[in-house]
């Protein structure tokens, strides 16, 4: 070693030290990416799942109906207040029905039939045109084009949610024959062989397809098929005629799910898919979401009721617990004398902070229900349950918040003769007002995303109207995502999870405030 | 060496500070002055007096008590939980530590500027406005512009931030800043400054503005200055007070305490010994 | 007095004093044997005493340099303050005392045959307590006594009584014998400079005092004999 300088660079010893706490280095690296890939991928999972069920609760179908208000069914003798409109919704609904009994004349042959007709249709759905017309009496008598949402099972069909469907076109039809039973035969050199080949590969992979309906649609008609060759098939036909499968290439479903384990019947799949022939359904999206109650079809509910008992909760969890907590927070911060008892109190506090939400719901229910005799079910006292909640979130945060003022500001302004009061009110508390908000937008969204509390103070009844004072039966959302995601029907499944990205978005909003507040208000000095 | 001499006292000494007449009644008089935190002394029986029309320095060592002394002249040693004052601090005869005295107005009458420059976080103007408001120094709009204007000159500020009057007073520079401070602890027109390290967080250019500034300020204030660099108390003060370990070493002319003092422990901490 | 607590400071503090007392011992022996020469009538030592000179002129020149860079860089207070510019002045009374030696020395050289022993003796007698006045100041400026600065401070009449003294007695020599005209003439500026000496030791006396006391000594409180 001659060169003193460069050996001090260049020991084995040195070198191998080196390349040890490069490795060490490059390893923590690793971890953290790591870390916050396996956090992200939690993430995208999340959004992906319910965000995938989310976006087909977004938008629904609904059947357009043309249709003339009968003064003789809508306002039978008798009943012909606005009032007694308004809540006509048979008679309204029984002209939807006529509507379609009128569309599908084999409906009327038996009462199967019509009953499946009339299942095309809730009740309910009327309520809105009841309403109008009530409103509007001028439109007795008069011709209306009125759309109303398909029932929830049939849409969950045609967005192809609700059983597995092969579809494959045929070849050429060349005729028909009537049969003596009402069925066809039908013909076509070739035209149902890749129905067959179709059925053989579903059999191959191990599909029952002993029970199976296969049908047949041409435009607006539709058919079973039987006795399937290669050439020929017999068709039953369900709705339309028989001349539209003449010369035409058809389409056929092959649906393996026996038609008794279903919801649906192959009727009911035949006139929707005429209705959908004749342009009368259409893909619109789910506003209703947003402007129904909840209800107990999937297709009329929504979520104002919960958004706005949400709405009330949070108003009373901000009046009483934001001003309560900043109070306290300033006090203990900048009044309060430190010693043993408020040490204790501030430790309480802390404690308060980590106190199972569950635990607020029981306080909630035996205080404010029995013994001060409070409503049930109401955003008063869930928002009061709530602001027990969340106050100490909001003192632990303004308190960081007015820590974090530096000590120069306090001096700056009692060294020119302000007054205690007026320091902390004019120069602390601006100061950390960014800091204080942030926590209160924070305590806030968590305790909009909270549901133990509120089941315990019943406010997980179901409640179809909009409630208009705190002290009304209401429900929130994230207990109204809870009784949802509880009911039987498949298509609750996606609304459940439209209803999730509604409360995650309304939560996106606050943080985004947050943050918002934090870039406008917050200081440098 | 003899000990307590005060210079006026010995004729081979040359004629005290002209601009600084000894004669003139002292702007605050401390008697015996001790003050505890909790049970630890801070100060002991300190003694002294600050002429008026004058910059009496307070040099030391960190921890001396000196910035501690320096808050009991505007109570701001009140604020701290645990801390007792004791002794009379006279102005006007009066105790300012007297039960009648509230601290609000003292401190209106004894403004202080502090280590680091701390410009409440709003506009200039306001920053000036603040003290007069709270006060109800001024009679109307025209009236508060006049304050913020005659304070802003007086602390040399005026001509550079005139036409910026909103701009947050966080913008400034550092230098700047202090004398915004200064601007603003002279708006409720007080008698007396106390500045607490005023130059310590800033650059020799600021810190000589700024020293200009209180060579300017001290024809119309009691002006009392902690400070750590000697050179500073050399070059701003007439009167300079050592203390050590709580306790009121030598207070004198600046030039003698720089060229001449008498204690051994000032001269040791002048010349940078070992103490 | 303890270290300084930057200790590079003490150090120069000490080459300064050190530089000031080597300076002061070449001029001490300058004094010595410039005036020994004169006596012994040695143009050898006398050249040699001129000689030595330019060492003075080179120390002070040092000295010079170094306090400046000591106010620049360190900013002196007390103590360290008067040291500093009390050894300015001294290294400056040191060289003028230099010079005197040195014109002394020179006019040693000058003198011719008509000079008599009683004539260098004399100026020989005198130099004895210019010496003695100048190690004392040093000896003071050493130890940084005020008693012993302000001991040969008032003590500087005596020259001043040996000037007058030596002065009478040149003055009955020329009478004696005018040839001594010339080197008479050469024996009273030696006189005057030995007295010149005494008054620059009595300036670095007032320094030392300075120094050591932080306040000046008033050149009015002195005891002064009339001037001739």
């Amino acid at each position: 070693m001659t060169d003193p300088a460069a050996s001090a660079f260049s020991t084995p010893d040195a070198l191998k030290r080196l390349k040890r706490r490069r490795a060490a280095d490059v390893r923590f690296r690793l971890y953290g990416m790591g870390a916050i890939f396996l956090a992200l991928g939690a993430l995208v999972l999340l959004a992906m799942s319910i965000g995938a069920q989310a976006v087909s609760a977004a938008t629904y179908h609904v059947v357009r109906y043309d249709i003339t208000l009968d003064p003789a069914v809508i306002t039978p003798p008798g009943e012909e207040t606005p009032e007694e409109i308004a809540r006509n919704v048979d008679g309204f609904w029984e002209l939807l029905r006529d509507n379609l009994l009128a569309t599908f004349p084999e409906a009327n042959k038996d009462r199967a039939a019509r009953m499946e007709v009339s299942e095309f249709v809730t009740r309910l759905a009327v309520l809105p045109t009841a309403k109008r017309v009530a409103s509007q009496p001028q439109l007795l008598g008069n011709a209306i084009t009125l759309k109303a949402p398909l029932n929830d099972d049939l849409d969950l069909y045609l967005k192809g949610q609700a059983f597995a469907e092969r579809r494959v076109g045929t070849g050429a039809i060349s005729g028909v024959l009537p049969q003596d039973d009402g069925s066809a035969q039908i013909e076509g050199q070739g035209a149902f062989a890749p129905i067959k080949t179709a059925m053989m590969t579903l059999e191959a992979d191990g599909i029952n397809l002993s029970e199976a309906s296969v049908l047949l649609t041409s435009g607006s008609s539709t058919g079973r098929l039987h006795d399937i060759q290669s050439d020929s098939a017999s068709i039953e036909l369900l709705t339309g005629t028989l001349e539209a499968f003449q010369g035409s290439s058809a389409t056929a479903r092959i649906i393996a799910l026996p038609e008794a384990q279903r919801v649906i019947s192959d009727q009911q799949i035949a006139w929707t898919l005429a209705l959908k022939d004749m342009d009368r359904i259409s893909r619109v999206p789910r506003w209703s979401l947003l402007t129904n109650s909840d209800s107990t079809y999937p297709e009329l509910a929504g979520g104002l009721a919960a958004l706005v008992g949400s709405l009330f909760t949070m108003l009373v969890t901000a009046l009483v617990a934001i001003p309560i907590g900043i109070l306290a927070a300033v006090y203990l911060e900048e009044f309060a004398p430190k010693n043993r008892l408020t040490d204790f109190i501030e430790v309480n506090i802390n404690n308060l902070a980590a106190v199972p939400s569950i635990v607020f719901g029981l306080l909630g229910a035996a205080v404010y229900i029995n013994f001060l005799g409070m409503p049930r079910s109401a955003p008063l006292v869930g928002g009061l349950v709530l602001a027990l909640m969340t106050f100490p979130v909001v003192i632990i945060a303004a308190r960081a918040a007015l820590k974090a003022v530096p000590p120069s500001v306090r001096s700056g302004a009692l060294a020119i003769g302000a007054s205690q009061m007026q320091t902390v009110f004019h120069h602390v508390v601006p100061l950390a007002a960014p800091g204080i908000f942030t926590g209160a937008i924070l305590g806030m969204a968590r305790a909009l995303g909270e549901t133990a509390p509120l089941l315990l103070i019943g406010m997980v009844a179901f409640v179809g109207d909009v409630p208009t004072s705190p002290t009304d039966e209401s429900t929130v959302m994230p207990v109204l995502i809870y009784t949802w995601s509880n009911n039987a029907e498949r298509a609750w499944e996606p609304m459940t999870s439209a209803m999730i990205v509604i409360l995650l978005a309304v939560l996106l909003l606050m943080n985004g405030l947050v943050v918002f507040l934090r870039r406008k208000y917050e200081r440098r000095w | 060496m003899d000990t307590d001499h005060r210079p006026q006292t010995d004729g081979a000494v040359v004629a005290p500070d002209a601009d600084a007449p000894p004669a003139a009644p002292p702007r605050i008089d401390c008697r015996d002055i001790r003050v505890f935190y909790g049970a630890t002394q801070a100060i002991h029986n300190v003694s002294m007096s600050f002429p008026d029309r004058a910059v009496t320095a307070l040099i030391g060592p960190s921890g001396c008590g000196k910035s501690t002394f320096l808050r009991c002249l505007n109570r701001m040693n009140d604020t701290i939980e645990n801390c007792r004052v004791e002794g009379q601090i006279l102005m006007d005869g009066q105790d300012i530590n007297d039960h009648s005295i509230d601290a609000v107005l003292l401190r209106s009458r004894v403004g202080m500027v502090f280590q680091k420059p701390n410009p409440f976080p709003k506009s200039i103007y306001d920053n000036i406005a603040y003290g007069p408001r709270i006060h109800g120094l001024a009679s109307g709009r025209e009236d508060l512009d006049a304050i913020v204007e005659k304070s802003l000159r007086r602390a040399g500020l005026w001509e550079e931030v005139k036409d910026r009057l909103q701009a947050p007073g966080t913008s400034l520079s550092g230098g700047q800043q202090q004398r915004l401070c200064i601007a603003r602890a002279i708006a409720v027109r007080p008698e007396v400054i106390l500045m607490d390290e005023p130059c310590s967080a800033l650059d020799p250019v600021a810190t000589a503005r700024i020293e200009e500034l209180i060579d300017e300020l001290r024809k119309r204030y009691c002006i009392v200055i902690v400070t750590h660099s000697m050179q500073q108390a050399a070059r701003v003060s007439q009167r300079t007070a050592f203390f050590h370990l709580g306790n009121l070493i030598e207070m004198g002319e600046t030039e003698q305490i720089f060229t001449n003092p008498r204690e051994k422990r000032t001269e040791d901490y002048i010349t940078g010994r070992y103490g | 007095m303890s270290d300084h607590i930057v200790s590079a400071y003490s150090d120069e503090l000490d080459k300064l004093s050190s530089d000031i007392m080597r300076m002061g011992g070449i001029v001490e022996t300058m004094i010595a044997d410039s005036c020994r020469a004169l006596a012994t009538n040695d143009p050898v030592l006398a050249k040699e005493v001129i000689a030595r000179d330019p060492q003075v002129d080179m120390i002070e020149a040092e000295v010079e340099k170094q306090i400046v860079s000591l106010i620049a860089r360190r900013q002196p207070m007390g103590h360290d303050l008067r040291m500093i510019l009390s050894a300015l002045k001294t290294s400056n009374e040191l060289e003028r005392i230099g010079d005197l030696s040195k014109n002394i020395a020179k006019r040693a050289l000058r003198l011719d045959d008509f000079v008599s022993a009683e004539m260098r003796n004399a100026i020989l007698r005198m130099s004895r307590p210019v010496a003695r006045q100048l190690n004392e100041v040093l000896d003071a400026y050493a130890s940084s006594n005020s008693v012993l600065a302000k001991n040969v401070w008032s003590s500087d009449d005596d020259i001043d009584q040996h000037y007058n003294a030596v002065f009478r007695e040149m003055v009955t020599y020329l009478i004696e014998d005018p040839r001594r005209i010339s080197a008479g003439a050469h024996m009273l500026f030696i006189a005057k400079n030995l007295e010149r000496i005494g008054d620059h030791c009595t300036n670095i006396a007032e320094f030392v005092y300075y120094q050591a006391v932080g306040e000046y000594l008033s050149t009015m409180d002195r005891p002064k004999l009339d001037q001739v």
